[in-house]
């Protein structure tokens, strides 16, 4: 499986502050791929760097094996809908498609207007009056109708109803399942990314936190409650990723090949927003390295 | 054939679109040579990544149930190989012996559903 999006030892600073610090990543082609993490925590920072709108200070990056952003050949093959999903308020839909074909080679005009004529949207609406949710999808129509190989969406459907969301996903899912292409999105909705993504990446504070296939991760992490324990007295091969203490019980999320049976624990899957959430603990372990014992905090 | 998906029942998602099909081969809503929907409809209707659908439709031809025809679609191949009601019989009294010598043992329901639970799944574990 070839990469699309590759950094090493990727970073931005602004001023004082480190927006992105030391971002080393492989995503492979073909998936649909949920960035996730605290506001402030980087996203908006890699996906920007990803499709070439900032450069780095640290690092590099590389989509499609070029630098983004080197050329028009480079940037038809990415698209990027930014939050809130951007339009020109005083000009029609019917204008920003026009616009699209101008400024794109490989522009699609019939994606393009089987989308906007299936949403039901008017061609002769000005961008200024549409919902919320018509926005994001004309955005979306935008990015995707230059039929990219990477496709970039920032926080696409945070701002919109549950409706809406829906409506936006289905249609992104079915450009995927047509195209094939890569996406990658940022969202705090865990629920929409478990029905959506194959790949997770967990920003926390400038840093990759967590990186890999959704079903492993699924299927190597698990909740473990005990009766009050250290976790340096676990067996090998379940390593600790976060350890909550009470008066007598002890509840450990743990990495392991497989779920270890023990009558002295209950040992069981965790969903993905389970998952997420653990990483996104501040208190949590960091991956690979050993948890610091309870009674040294 | 209409899917759904409930993300918060802990049942992964393409094991629930393979769910759906055999509960609507049980309930007679799909029978052999259907065509079930492309991965595209399925993606699209249920906004599910169309690799959960593609995985899905694989574990189906893996167990006998569907087979893809190139270019035309996936097709319903099988017929699930349940027992009739009046086979569940035997099984069922069994079962229901165990379940009261669980309760003499003095497990309460809780009890018994987590022994269950845990021995069915060990059991699938060892099986696969």
């Amino acid at each position: 499986m070839t990469a699309i999006l590759e950094t090493a030892g990727l970073g931005k600073r602004y001023g004082r502050r480190q927006a992105l610090s030391d971002c080393t990543l492989s995503v492979p082609r073909g998936r649909v791929v949920g960035l996730v993490g605290p506001n402030g925590a980087g996203k908006s920072t890699l996906l920007q760097l990803a499709c070439g709108l900032i450069s780095p200070t640290s690092g590099t990056v590389t989509v499609l094996g070029e630098p983004p952003a080197s050329g028009p050949e480079q940037l038809a093959k990415v698209g990027f809908v930014a939050q809130d999903a951007p339009a020109y308020a005083a000009l029609t839909v019917a204008d920003h498609l026009r616009l699209g074909a101008r400024l794109n080679p490989g522009w699609d005009a019939r994606l393009a207007a089987d989308r906007i004529r299936r949403l039901g949207i008017d061609p002769a609406q000005r961008a200024g009056a549409l919902s919320g949710g018509q926005r994001a999808q004309l955005a979306l129509t935008l990015a995707v109708a230059k039929r990219p190989e990477l496709l970039l969406l920032d926080e696409p459907v945070a701002a919109l109803d549950p409706l809406a969301r829906r409506e936006f996903l289905r249609g992104l899912m079915e450009f995927v399942a047509e195209h094939g292409a890569t996406v990658i999105l940022s969202s705090h909705l865990v629920s929409d990314l478990e029905r959506v993504c194959d790949h997770l990446i967990a920003l926390v504070a400038s840093r990759v936190r967590l990186a890999g296939d959704v079903e492993e991760l699924l299927t190597t992490h698990f909740r473990l409650t005990t009766a009050r324990r250290d976790g340096d007295s676990l067996p090998d091969g379940l390593e600790v990723v976060r350890a909550v203490h009470t008066g007598r019980q002890s509840t450990f999320v743990v990495r392991a090949e497989t779920a270890a049976h023990d009558p002295a624990w209950v040992m069981e899957p965790l969903d993905l927003e389970d998952l997420v959430l653990t990483y996104l603990d501040p208190a949590a372990a960091t991956p690979g390295a050993r948890p610091v014992p309870e009674t040294l905090r | 054939m209409e899917f759904h998906l409930d993300t918060r029942s802990g049942v992964a998602p393409y094991l629930q679109l393979v769910q759906q099909v055999r509960q609507a081969l049980r309930l007679g809503l799909l029978s052999e040579g259907d065509r079930l929907p492309t991965v595209k409809d399925v993606a699209a209707q249920v906004a599910v990544n169309p690799n959960t659908v593609l995985k899905a439709y694989r574990e189906l031809e893996h167990q006998g149930l569907a087979a893809p025809k190139p270019g035309v679609g996936t097709f319903v191949t099988g017929t699930l190989g349940d027992l009739s009601p009046a086979e569940h019989e035997p099984l069922r009294r069994e079962l229901r012996r165990w379940l009261g010598r669980a309760r003499a043992a003095g497990l309460d329901e809780e009890g018994i559903e987590a022994l269950f639970r845990t021995t069915f799944r060990t059991h699938i574990e060892e099986e696969t």
